[in-house]
């Protein structure tokens, strides 16, 4: 407003005015918060530019092709995450849940129709979501804490059910789901891809969504809206519970086998993927969009490091380091 | 049924953790009324209106609306009722829009029951501001980039929405310039032609004075009485809220200032103030005054090494200090009392004993070691000297009163031995009592040396405590008063840009 009331005088103002208004819009306070919304973007594009001149195998279809199978655990993982870490919770029982479903879904298809065997599967995945928000939902225990403890047991759950590997006999479930493949596209990837948009139209244009969005900002407002938290809360970790089912549905078929120890350390990637793409732990903000280039922002550090036979140790701490450049450059949003 | 009483409170009793803050209350108020509520700190009556909105659910007691009993068990039924509050802390969200919140929990949907429909959304946020005389706010800005006495409006418009039939004002002021206060005020007689029931928490009795058609007074959780403003004097009503009369409120002192203790000169920083420059001497007591927004507060920030300046020099004693984190300002014996005493003067969780010695950790200690005994004696004897009560010093700050948490803060410095103290709006949020107590401590603290820099919005606070009077405007300072120049009407006028 200084900048162009200041300034009306004469021809030489007015261009002036023009060019400081155009600075200001590149530059300005609003557009730095475009930058840090989508730094992640920066980061994309330099490993794009860093794949295209150093390897010739990156843009090929099979590598691309590859490198979607490969995010799409994570991508599923992160947006069930994200919807938990906008009410300012989270959930650190995913890795579990995908083992539980994978399994389920390999064992149960030898006795089930197959279709049946998935559902029954997803449906142990999301009790696991009923049991982690109606605990942090109705007793206000910490979500850290809730998830914590159901990681340990679900897992536990999960070699009771079977401490061997099972190996998924009906082919339809390999060539359908995590095999196969539309032209050159993966069928995962395409169920991944379908679920962002649904989960941006979820938290922008539905009531539910905006509510989940606005308890992590402030839960009592939304209490005092006579809007019914609790519910809301537990619907997150539904949905984070659905989305690691799925993806472990999908992982098991991909592989061809489903083994009991599978997800360790799933969930880290997944709040990483979070936190990259703009989400703040503890609540108040984070989106759809953010979360996508968080997934795929990991995804390439994987695939190009693996094309250039770097060690995955290596991997590990480039990693970290892209996380917490992504929240240094956020910190001061806060 | 034969009562013509909108609203009626019967017997009600409510008790936090063994304490009582209602102690069976009887209350009643008309439609078309503005009903205010005063009393001390901790007298009952936010725990009274937050159980009317159903913020909070009563031990005991009949609540009837209309002659009907209703239970009032959630915020949602009381809305249903026709029951809105604008309570005293924020219940905005932050990162969401100024529609979302005005519009929370009743969205505009398109046929499908869960679908928002965000053109109609704004379009009803922007009529019901403008409806009720608050134009001017985007509606698509999210509130955390608004200002305070924005956000308040913004709280206020969402409690409007619907039309309450019974509208709860829990201290809407606090935050408020005078220039907004006079559009709430008018949005208040609006309201009182349509027939609402508006009952109105203040601390400010002048304000409750003008605006309340009754006033009730509570104490320690029951009823005193009711009066009508113009049957009233202040003093008496002030009388009935603390049960006896107050001596002099301000203190006089007789000391006259020392040598020089701060120079500001030509102090600026990008966005909130330009080329401010002031002094204070040992034992003056220098009053800030301006506007919400006008900057005072972020001076206060930069003196004390929170916010860094970006031109200018900070001279304490003599000698050139720009601190560059509160840390170097304590060293150079600069003290603040913020705003928010919850958020940046006081560990909640932490004793009184914990809090007070926090700024002189080094002082309490032996060979590097915390001493429990000299902390216990060195703690003990603030608490006895600024009357903190209860004086138990391992009681949880959080469980204290308002007014007692301010003087925490206020023994936290005087612990410190500091040379210099910025006061931050010290008695926002407490009680006409403590007020007085808190003038005299700072009175005290003046006689012994002590410069003191005291921000405030409440002209009578600037008035009658302090030896000269500045006033800021816009970032910029406008006006410096001897205490003889200054009355209310110079310094307001000074600070709304008015050309006398």
């Amino acid at each position: 407003m200084q900048i162009s009331s200041s300034s009306s005088n004469g021809q030489g103002g007015r261009v002036r005015a023009f060019w400081s208004a155009q600075v200001g819009r590149l530059f300005g306070e609003r557009s730095r918060r475009h930058w840090v919304d989508y730094g992640f973007m920066a980061a994309f594009v330099v490993l794009l530019l860093i794949a295209a001149s150093a390897s010739d195998v990156f843009f090929t279809q099979r590598n691309v092709s590859n490198l979607f199978r490969q995010i799409v655990t994570n991508g599923l993982i992160s947006l069930g995450m994200l919807v938990v870490i906008l009410t300012g919770g989270i959930d650190l029982s995913v890795g579990p849940v995908v083992a539980l479903t994978g399994i389920m879904a390999s064992g149960l298809q030898n006795h089930v129709p197959l279709p049946l065997a998935i559902l029954i599967a997803l449906a142990a995945g999301l009790l696991v979501g009923v049991v982690n928000g109606f605990l942090v939902a109705r007793f206000k225990l910490q979500p850290f804490i809730v998830t914590l403890a159901t990681l340990s047991a679900v897992r536990g759950v999960v070699y009771v059910y079977s401490e061997t590997p099972q190996t998924p006999s009906n082919p339809a479930f390999r060539a359908l789901l995590g095999g196969g493949f539309v032209g050159p596209v993966p069928v995962a990837a395409i169920i991944m891809l379908a679920c962002f948009p649904l989960v941006w139209i979820f938290l922008n244009r539905t009531t539910s969504g905006r509510a989940i969005v606005a308890i992590g900002g402030n839960e009592e407002a939304v209490r005092l809206a006579g809007i019914n938290v609790g519910t809301h809360i537990l619907l997150a970790y539904v949905i984070s519970a659905l989305f690691s089912g799925i993806a472990g549905v999908l992982l098991a078929s991909r592989l061809g086998i489903a083994q009991p120890s599978v997800g360790a350390g799933y969930e880290l990637d997944a709040i990483a993927a979070c936190v990259i793409g703009g989400a703040i732990l503890g609540g108040g903000g984070g989106g759809a969009a953010g979360v996508f280039g968080g997934v795929l922002t990991l995804g390439l550090i994987d695939n190009l490091l693996n094309l250039f036979n770097v060690q995955s140790y290596y991997q590990q701490i480039f990693k970290g380091f892209i996380i917490l450049v992504a929240v240094l450059a956020r910190r001061k949003e806060r | 049924m034969e009562s013509p009483d909108f609203l009626q409170m019967r017997g009600i009793r409510k008790n936090y953790d063994g304490t009582q803050a209602l102690r069976g209350v009887d209350f009643s108020a008309v439609l078309g009324e503005v009903h205010a509520i005063v009393g001390e700190n901790g007298a009952g009556k936010t725990t009274l209106v937050k159980i009317l909105a159903g913020a909070v659910e009563r031990n005991a007691g009949d609540i009837l609306l209309d002659g009907r009993p209703v239970e009032l068990d959630t915020p949602l039924r009381a809305r249903r009722l026709g029951i809105r509050a604008v309570h005293q802390e924020f219940s905005l969200v932050p990162h969401l829009t100024v529609t979302e919140n005005i519009l929370m929990g009743q969205m505009p949907t398109s046929r499908l029951k869960w679908w928002v429909d965000w053109p109609q959304a704004h379009r009803r946020a922007e009529e019901i501001l403008e409806g009720i005389g608050f134009a001017g706010i985007n509606v698509r800005t999210p509130v955390s980039r608004l200002s305070v006495s924005h956000q308040q409006m913004v709280e206020i418009a969402k409690a409007v929405a619907e039309r309450p039939r019974v509208l709860i004002l829990d201290e809407p002021s606090a935050v408020l310039s005078q220039e907004e206060l006079r559009r709430l005020f008018a949005l208040i007689q609006a309201l009182k032609q349509e027939s609402t029931l508006i009952l109105y928490i203040s601390h400010r009795l002048d304000e409750v004075f003008e605006v309340a058609d009754r006033i009730t007074v509570l104490k320690d959780g029951e009823l005193v009485g009711t009066v009508r403003p113009q049957e009233t004097e202040q003093g008496q009503l002030i009388k009935m809220m603390v049960g006896r009369t107050l001596g002099e409120i301000y203190p006089n002192r007789h000391t006259p200032p020392g040598e020089e203790i701060l120079a500001v000169k030509n102090l600026s920083r990008e966005d909130s103030f330009t080329d401010i420059s002031f002094s204070l001497a040992r034992g003056e007591i220098v009053g800030l005054f301006g506007l919400v927004g006008s900057g005072r507060t972020q001076v206060a920030r930069c003196i004390f090494g929170a916010e860094p300046s970006t031109s200018g020099e900070i001279y304490v004693g003599g000698m050139v200090a720009r601190p560059k984190s509160p840390r170097d300002a304590v060293k150079a014996g600069v003290a603040l009392l913020t705003e928010d005493r919850k958020r940046d003067g006081l560990v909640m969780e932490y004793s009184i004993r914990d809090n007070v010695s926090l700024a002189s950790l080094r002082q309490v200690s032996r060979w590097g070691f915390l001493s429990r005994q000299k902390q216990d004696t060195q703690v003990q004897s603030k608490v006895q000297e600024l009357s903190i009560r209860p004086a138990q010093i391992r009681r949880l700050v959080r469980q204290l009163s308002g007014g007692n948490q301010q003087k925490v803060v206020l023994a936290k410095w005087l612990l410190s031995q500091a040379k210099m103290l910025i006061l931050d709006e010290p008695t926002r949020g407490v009680d006409v009592a403590t007020k007085v107590e808190i003038y005299h401590i700072i009175s005290d603290l003046a006689e012994r040396g002590v410069g003191v820099l005291l921000i405030s919005s409440e002209l009578p606070e600037i008035l009658g405590m302090s030896d000269r009077a500045l006033v800021m405007r816009e970032g910029r300072l406008v006006g410096e008063f001897t205490r003889a120049q200054a009355s209310e009407e110079t310094l307001l006028a000074c600070a709304a840009g008015v050309v006398q």
